[in-house]
């Protein structure tokens, strides 16, 4: 019956699927009026009474109850239809299967249905690409404004085809494998996860991503992060869209969503480090906690002139750790177990850090992390599991507090050491750091006294760096910006090589600012570690190999030049950010950081070494930035890298990475 | 007269129907899509449900009458039953369909066989109050439909 009886517009709604609105005034353009819509569903009453409420739409209405027959009805007239609605829970094929198939392959929108309104079956829609889900019984309102997803898609299709030339929406949404429920902060689930395994099985799943997970969730490695900074700088950022920047990674497995949600955060990190002043300094050392430390905190320990003792460090830690808990788990897994660099996850981190870490003292506690000093990967990586929210590094810290802190005790307990956690304060570039295992170290008080102290207004954290080549984390610099300088890893103060402190700071963390964290600092070292004696001794050596990285070390080769290597770090200067945090105008460049390049390697020679390290870690990153933060771990300095070296132990590679011989920044000696 | 008391009767059926909580609010929104077009929409509606929902309270009779039961499956059907009888507006039946869902999680056979009783009863009740409804709504006038209050 008709509410009023007189709705004689209603008439429209015809018994037959004649389009209802041609009986209209005859205007065939009435949008929404026509709207040619497919139902599937297997209930016959159901069926009839939606099909009879789109009608009263004034929607031109198909019906069908078995999803095979909607998929060939679907082929046959490609565009015979404008949108899709289809239960759930289907005898001949699942709803979200067709829902997949309508979306691979013709891109329509898809509405489900369901009389189950749990939320995993809800989630699992809108993984699937679904966009919308109403739940049964539907009523004639949900289904009056159902035009608007017809509109929404035309509309991103034709702006998506006008910046990348290809219309892909309805594809990558239906990419993501039915099982996994990526959500948008994929990236947190991802720190969480990595946090607890060891960084090798991160790696491992990096490339998986969303397949191999144990959550459903991608896990932003180095290298993953690096290929997207890669793809959003050559894309530009302002063009960057998930779409074309998953074109450009062209990474299987990987989803638009996972690309939209990792982009959303790479942009905050940008805007965060972009504001955030150099200052932070504070302590280089987030570099060397767990690089889980969100990049940001370690950007807001950089800020802090930290000349915390170890045990303030600690506590500043788990202040920037806590509040970094709320950010993704992203930290950065910095604890790699090679490397104690675990960028992995920073990369993620690097919006959410920062932000939270600059401002605090927490960022000192960062840097705690960073300064992990004695720590071996392994601890690192203990601690970046733990420390989660933080970015990684401080939580982890945190919770290994025990380790960090003693890690960071070592490293105070030293003369060297509480140089460099001056220094450290000064470079908050821990902010960086937040991811990376920053040189942990111990070494790095020397070294990082220098670098990071120094700067501490860039809150080069890379100081750690100097400690551990796990610190190298640091290159997140994020947010501080660390003036490349920060690294610590010029440590000047301690890298005796290192000319002049410049490296540590500014430079130094300024890498590590843009790579906020990037886990690649490891990377870097790894790199390095290749290059291996070249770097330590020829401070270009990290550089080299690592300009050709990043191109994007921005700003970075600021590095005021003494040694540095601007031979070799010249390259990486390209690479933009601060990672070359080397020493001085490594970091500098920082200040571009975002993305990553480490920019500052070139610095110093001497803590080029370090630098270097850093400097290729910077490269890794993808973009850097982050990266810098490793560099600054890198110190080069091979004086830093006995020190490291010796805190190192374990991580071998790092070891290598370096150049050192078998020294392990890990094992700076405290 | 007539007319009127019966308008009035049938109102009246109407109401109670709603107020007995056999009917929500579902069954309005079929009421209003009743027109001029489909002037028995909701009857025919209501009787595809009955004549669809046959097969499946005989599947899951069957499936109930089984020595091992077979819950996923057996929530399957109660499943596609109460989207059914969610989309008509069956409110009791549907409020069994729910209760036997829950058995059915939990495992519980015996209680999802007498559940099941329930769900019958409730489904033949209402059928035999629509069918009634239907029927002196018939006798009204077709033309009543549309005076017909909510």
């Amino acid at each position: 019956m008709n509410l009023g009886g007189g709705e004689t517009v209603k008439s429209m709604s015809m018994p037959n699927s004649s389009v209802s609105w041609k009986s209209g005034d005859g205007v065939t353009d009435q949008f929404p009026a026509g709207l040619r819509v497919l139902v599937v569903d297997d209930d016959p009453t159901c069926l009839m009474i939606l099909e009879k409420m789109l009608r009263n739409c004034l929607y031109e209405v198909t019906k069908c109850n078995r999803a095979e027959i909607a998929l060939s009805l679907l082929r046959e007239n490609k565009n015979g239809f404008d949108i899709v609605i289809s239960d759930v829970h289907m005898p001949d094929m699942d709803g979200f299967k067709l829902l997949e198939c309508v979306g691979l392959e013709m891109d329509l929108p898809v509405i489900m249905m369901s009389a189950d309104d749990g939320k995993n079956v809800v989630m699992k829609g809108v993984t699937h690409g679904a966009c919308d889900y109403l739940i049964k019984p539907v009523r004639i309102e949900a289904l009056k404004n159902i035009w608007q997803h017809v509109v929404r898609r035309k509309k991103h299709e034709w702006k998506d085809f006008e910046q990348t030339g290809s219309v892909e929406d309805g594809e990558r949404q239906q990419k993501p494998p039915e099982d996994a429920d990526y959500s948008s902060s994929a990236n947190e689930g991802n720190w969480r996860n990595s946090k607890k395994r060891k960084d090798e099985e991160e790696e491992a799943e990096e490339r998986d991503d969303t397949s191999t997970l144990k959550k459903p969730r991608v896990v932003w490695s180095v290298e993953l992060h690096q290929q997207f900074v890669a793809a959003v700088n050559q894309l530009g950022i302002d063009k960057a869209v998930p779409k074309k920047i998953l074109e450009l990674m062209n990474v299987p497995g990987l989803t638009r969503e996972n690309v939209a949600s990792h982009l959303q955060k790479y942009r905050l990190y940008l805007r965060r480090i972009s504001g955030v002043s150099q200052h932070q300094s504070g302590f280089n050392n987030s570099f060397m906690g767990p690089s889980d430390a969100t990049f940001g905190s370690i950007s807001s320990l950089s800020g802090l002139d930290m000349q915390l003792p170890a045990q303030s460090l600690a506590t500043l830690q788990a202040a920037v750790l806590g509040r970094s808990t709320t950010k993704s788990s992203i930290s950065m897994p910095l604890v790699d177990q090679r490397n104690l660099f675990s960028f992995e996850t920073p990369k993620p981190r690097f919006g959410e850090g920062q932000q939270q870490q600059l401002s605090n003292n927490s960022k000192q506690i960062n840097l705690l992390h960073g300064i992990p000093t004695n720590m071996e990967p392994k601890q690192l990586a203990n601690l970046h599991q733990s420390a989660q929210s933080f970015g990684g590094m401080n939580m982890q810290v945190n919770s290994h507090g025990s380790q960090s802190n003693s890690l960071l005790v070592q490293m105070a307990q030293p003369e060297s050491r509480s140089q460099m956690l001056n220094e450290i304060n000064g470079s908050h570039r821990i902010q960086s750091s937040m991811g990376q295992p920053i040189m942990s170290n111990g070494c790095a008080s020397g070294v990082l006294a220098r670098n990071g102290m120094a700067n501490n207004a860039r809150g080069t954290l890379y100081n750690p760096l100097s400690q551990a080549s796990s610190v190298l984390d640091f290159s997140v610099n994020h947010g501080t910006d660390l003036p490349g300088s920060s690294f610590p890893i010029g440590g000047n103060a301690g890298i005796s090589s290192l000319p002049s402190k410049e490296m540590l700071h500014e430079d130094v963390i300024s890498e590590t600012k843009g790579t906020r964290g990037f886990l690649p600092s490891y990377d870097v070292l790894s790199e390095l570690h290749q290059q291996k004696s070249q770097v330590w001794g020829s401070q270009n050596v990290g550089l080299t190999y690592e300009t050709s990285h990043h191109a994007n070390m921005r700003g970075s080769c600021d590095v005021s030049p003494s040694v540095i290597v601007q031979q070799g770090f010249s390259s990486i200067q390209n690479n933009g950010q601060n990672r070359s945090a080397m020493g001085k105008a490594v970091f500098s460049s920082g200040q571009e950081s975002a993305h990553g390049n480490v920019p500052n390697i070139s610095q110093q020679p001497n803590t080029f070494l370090l630098d270097n390290l850093l400097m290729v870690k910077a490269e890794r990153f993808p973009d850097a930035s982050y990266h810098n933060t490793i560099f600054a771990e890198q110190l080069g300095q091979e004086d830093l890298m006995s020190v490291f070296l010796k805190q190192q132990g374990d991580t071998g590679s790092v070891e290598s990475e370096f150049g050192f011989d078998g020294h392990h920044l890990d094992n700076l000696p405290v | 007269m007539e007319r009127t008391q019966m308008h009035r009767q049938l109102a009246n059926m109407r109401k109670s129907l709603f107020d007995q909580g056999y009917l929500d609010e579902q069954f309005i929104q079929l009421e209003e899509l009743q027109d001029d077009a489909n002037p028995n929409f909701v009857e025919e509606v209501v009787t595809l449900f009955y004549r669809d929902s046959a097969r499946l309270i005989q599947s899951i009779d069957q499936a109930l009458d089984k020595s091992t039961l077979d819950f996923t499956k057996l929530d399957g059907y109660m499943h596609q039953f109460k989207g059914s009888c969610s989309s008509i507006g069956a409110k009791k039946v549907k409020s069994e369909c729910t209760q036997f869902k829950e058995y059915c999680k939990a495992g519980n056979g015996e209680g999802c066989k007498k559940t099941f009783q329930q769900v019958k009863k409730e489904y033949a009740t209402l059928k035999k109050k629509l069918e009634a409804y239907f029927q002196f709504a018939r006798q009204v006038g077709p033309v009543e439909t549309a005076c017909r209050p909510k």
